[in-house]
């Protein structure tokens, strides 16, 4: 019956995103009927179903490329592979906050659901595949995050950035919407095949050309990158950490899939004309990153425009607009994710008599009160600036061997420069950890912020050994996104 | 050899460093477990290393006991191996590494980390020197930036915060561009290899200048050059005696290992063109850091800048691109490892009597300390650069190949040889000679059994290469061979291109 249903609506390809639909509403009906504990239980629930999912995106991912929704859904290499990443930062995310928000007497059950259902949001955007699924996967995902980023409510901090994130995310959608009205409006068509149709062989026209820098506004706006920035410390301060580990970690990867698939597809052909704007923000991400982050004090706004420069980074790989970029980006995306995911658990275990700090000074002298947090927490500031042998320095190495070979001398040598302004700041709050004199001990880790926090430093180190296989998987997926298909 | 043996030399410290992390405790007993365990490690290290001359066939000019395999998909490979040029600097780095130990034995802050920092270290300067790829090499050339920035920071001096930042931004700088030229290298040549890449290829000159210019970038910070040395006096003031022993020993090498391994073999066009300018940097270092070196007040300054000025002599002696030249470019190197080294440790022991390395503070140290009044002679004369001292040799051949081709260079870094005599001689005689005047001094206990362990061994290899270099000469003489032939091509073609001009 279920099957025959599915091929009815010609949804077999959807079939993960389906089955989390409807685990969502089962969590949302549990969370409303269970009376006791109710969050804990649907935080569970909520973990397991991000599990499924992710096992069936995998196991989807077998049957080769496929289309649902008359096409206006893809399932390919590439979509599987930035789902996963997703889905596993969403989990990530979640079983940090697992002990964490009930200690700010935060036991809203609907947080597990809107982080489902942010997740369903992204997957819908990963495998976008036509201009009005893309917009619609965007606003599920958006509409759950404005949500979450107030869900503090009774801290103003956060009902700040809840505000602000909507606020200038609406304007946001809304330029996106626009662009897309004037691409469909000049080609005919919110097919992404269609547009990559029209648009190959002759000049694009002007509209077509306005239409996509609109459409790119609005994508930078939800990788943040500069200069549609302006939200990202608010929130990232704003927001309680394990929230903030979510919005840096499994947002940011659809964003970034939504970015390369549309500039990658239906855009492929003017990738002369977008290339100057990825360029440029590239460009302006890395720096203001870099710069801006020297005078922060507080380590959530400092990881804030950390992960703005980061975002640059990972555009460096899609402005060479070649097989070798988007490798680049799913590599770099993924050590991005699991590397933020180890720094916020290591930022949540900041805990002192019960209250959380996030001062860079608090950290004084941690490697003599905790050592093996505080090695963490170096090498994840290793990482983060790109420093050999750590994970992050190939994440930089393969989007800058993109760009040397698209020829972008400037970007690429740009951004090198911007890396070592930004192993300023990194470099500064190592000092903090081993130089200074130690402050008063941390209370002790969370088991969730242990497993993560030291799961993320593991992965850092020996990144170097098990690269082969992770460059294989992302070298299917830049392949299976590479134009051809289209 | 049907086992790895270079990657087995390069990853023992490792191995002690785990053993270390894995003992538990922060008493008396974990810290002299991890100083027994550490000094273990390198001496076992130093040990298996000699296994590597024992395997190498010094006749033949390529690489040996080379180990490859996968890593990176297609982009880079995990190949080791080591030629006549790398061998020496390998046993240079296993060779002081027990050394450097020992003289730490004093340090009661943090004694595990210390350990493991330092053993860390180790593994990734042999790793430096045996890498054949230059991803692998890349790698292994920037994460001593870690280890080394930790030592200077967690337990140098006063300014140690200063100065380890200084160290690591200098230096990351000077890499990341290198980095840009490795990835441009490899679209061009579509290999990381470095044996494939030292075969002649063909860089378009124009873009060679570019590659060499970035190379330069990174190793002349390393090395460090005029006018990018001002990382090394802060970096060694403020490191711990054995953190500057092996900034001074090997770290420094690695410049000119870069040079002699990347720029001159794969380069020869741009390293031909850039030759004066390297001359003109290299002698600006000898005589400008030689005046430096004279008005210093501080001893382990004194001997930093003294540091850069032999450095001077050594990119001098690669870049002259003769035979000479080079054999005393190598010299000069593993010549200054032993010499700077000892130095260092010198300073340490009287630092470790009066904690100030103020020369002021000192004075006719002899009537107390005669047998550290002569080791420190020895090692003063070596740095001199005196006939029968290893720092003789070097030097000497580092002039006679530079004047082959500019007469003018070699004189003025022969004047550079006269004010090291001038500097040298000066402390030394502050320091030691004299009458004892200060009474806080007239306590001081000659050298310790410990540091006469750390010392002597520099002083017999110190007068063993001054007086009979062959051993390294021998070493070197094949790889400097293939290397030089490289380069004469790339004369000649130059020389032809005059000679149609004209």
């Amino acid at each position: 019956m279920f099957q025959s249903l599915l091929q009815t609506i010609d949804g077999q390809a959807a079939r993960p995103e389906i089955l989390l639909a409807l685990w969502t509403l089962a969590a949302l009906m549990i969370g409303v009927f269970v009376k006791r504990d109710s969050y804990k239980i649907v935080t569970g629930f909520a973990a397991v179903g991000l599990i499924i999912a992710a096992v069936m995106v995998a196991w989807n991912s077998e049957a080769g490329d496929q289309v649902a929704f008359g096409g206006g859904f893809v399932v390919d290499t590439f979509a599987s592979v930035m789902k996963i990443l997703a889905l596993l930062g969403s989990l990530g995310a979640l079983v940090l906050s697992y002990r964490f928000l009930p200690r700010l007497k935060m036991t809203a059950f609907e947080y597990p659901v809107l982080v489902l259902l942010a997740s369903l949001g992204m997957m819908l955007m990963i495998s976008a595949n036509d201009l009005i699924s893309l917009y619609m996967g965007l606003e599920l995902q958006s509409l759950a995050l404005y949500v979450v980023a107030a869900m503090n409510r009774d801290d103003a901090k956060s009902s700040e950035a809840g505000l602000k994130y909507f606020v200038l995310g609406a304007l946001s959608s809304g330029m996106l919407l626009y662009g897309a009205s004037l691409v469909y409006g000049f080609t005919g068509s919110t097919q992404f095949s269609t547009i990559a149709t029209a648009l190959t062989g002759h000049e694009a026209g002007l509209g077509i050309i306005f239409g996509l820098v609109f459409i790119m506004a609005g994508l930078a706006f939800k990788v943040s990158a500069v200069p549609f920035h302006m939200w990202t410390p608010d929130v990232y301060e704003g927001a309680p950490t394990p929230v903030t580990a979510f919005f840096a970690a499994a947002p940011k990867i659809a964003a970034m899939a939504l970015f390369v698939r549309v500039l990658m597809g239906p855009f492929a052909g003017l990738v002369d004309d977008w290339r100057q704007i990825i360029v440029f923000i590239s460009i302006a991400s890395m720096v203001l990153g870099a710069f801006a982050a020297i005078g922060q004090t507080n380590i959530k706004r400092l990881l804030a425009y950390s992960s703005i420069s980061h975002m640059g980074y990972a555009l460096v790989g899609l402005a060479s607009g070649s097989e070798q970029g988007v490798q680049g980006v799913v590599i770099y995306m993924l050590i991005y994710m699991v590397t933020t995911l180890g720094i916020f658990a290591c930022v949540m275990a900041m805990r002192r008599d019960g209250t959380q700090v996030e001062n860079i000074s608090d950290l004084a002298g941690l490697s003599r009160t905790n050592g093996g947090l505080a090695f963490v927490m170096a090498m994840l500031m290793f990482s983060l600036a790109g420093i050999p042998p750590l994970a992050g320095f190939f994440g930089k190495l393969f989007v800058f061997l993109a760009a040397v070979k698209a020829g972008l001398w400037l970007l690429a040598i740009v951004g090198v420069l911007a890396s070592v302004v930004g192993a300023y700041y990194y470099l500064r709050i190592v000092k903090t950890i081993y130089f200074d004199e130690p402050a008063k001990a941390f209370s002790p880790m969370d088991g969730a912020e242990r497993v993560i926090a030291y799961g993320a430093g593991a992965f850092a180190l020996v990144f170097l050994l098990i690269a082969q296989p992770l460059l294989n998987v992302a070298t299917a997926a830049a392949q299976s996104i590479m134009p051809g298909l289209y | 050899m049907n086992w790895p043996l270079l990657s087995v030399v390069t990853f023992l410290p490792l191995v002690g460093a785990l053993a270390i992390l894995l003992a538990r405790g922060n008493d008396e007993a974990a810290a002299r477990y991890a100083r027994y365990a550490a000094l273990w490690t390198t001496i076992v290290t130093f040990f298996v290393s000699l296994l590597i001359p024992a395997n190498f066939v010094f006749a033949e000019p390529g690489f040996q006991l080379v180990e490859s395999h996968g890593w990176l998909g297609g982009l880079a490979g995990y190949k080791m191996g080591v030629d006549g040029i790398s061998m020496p600097l390998v046993m240079l780095t296993t060779f002081l590494m027990p050394i450097c130990i020992l003289a730490s034995w004093k340090v009661d802050k943090r004694v595990r980390e210390y350990m493991i920092a330092f053993l860390v270290l180790e593994t990734l300067m042999i790793g430096v020197f045996c890498a054949l790829d230059l991803v692998l090499f890349y790698v292994f050339f920037e994460a001593g930036l870690i280890p080394m920035f930790l030592i200077i920071g967690v337990w140098g001096g006063q300014r140690r915060v200063y100065a380890s930042f200084k160290f690591f931004l200098y230096t990351l700088l000077g890499s990341v561009l290198m980095l840009m030229a490795i990835i441009a290298m490899y679209w061009h040549a579509g290999t990381t290899d470095i044996a494939a890449l030292l075969k002649p290829h063909d860089f378009p000159v124009a873009a060679q200048k570019w590659l060499w210019l970035a190379f330069f970038a990174s190793f002349a910070v390393k090395m460090p050059m005029w006018p990018v040395h001002t990382w090394l006096p802060d970096a060694h003031v403020q490191a711990p005696t054995a953190g500057s022993v092996i900034l001074a020993g090997v770290l420094l090498k690695m410049g000119g290992y870069g040079f002699l391994r990347f720029s001159l073999p794969m380069f020869p066009d741009a390293s031909l063109y850039f030759q004066n300018f390297v001359y003109v940097l290299s002698v600006v270092a000898i005589v400008y850091t030689s005046l430096v070196a004279l008005m210093q007040e501080d001893m382990k300054k004194l001997i930093a800048y003294s540091s850069v000025a032999h450095m001077g002599f050594v990119t001098m002696g690669i870049f002259s691109m003769t035979r000479q030249g080079i054999d005393g470019a190598m010299f000069q190197m593993i010549s200054h490892g032993l010499v700077s080294g000892a130095l260092f440790l010198c300073v340490g022991v009287v630092y470790d009597r009066m904690h100030t390395r103020e020369i002021k503070a000192y004075g006719g140290l002899v009537n107390r300390m005669p047998l550290y009044a002569a080791i420190f002679m020895l090692f003063t004369m070596a740095n001199v650069g005196l006939p029968g001292t290893s720092g003789f040799v070097g030097e000497f051949l580092a002039l006679l190949g530079t004047f082959q081709n500019n007469t003018w260079a070699a004189l003025f870094a022969t004047l550079g040889v006269v004010l090291s005599a001038a500097y040298a001689l000066w402390l030394y005689r502050r320091v030691v000679l004299g009458e004892m005047e200060k009474k806080e001094l007239a306590w001081m206990p000659d050298v310790t059994p410990r540091e006469l362990a750390c010392l002597a061994p520099l002083v017999v290899l110190t007068i063993l290469f001054g007086v009979y270099p062959a051993p390294i000469l021998d070493t070197i003489a094949a790889s400097v061979e293939g290397l030089l032939k490289s380069v004469q091509v790339a004369q000649a073609t130059a020389d032809n291109l005059m000679l149609t001009m004209k």
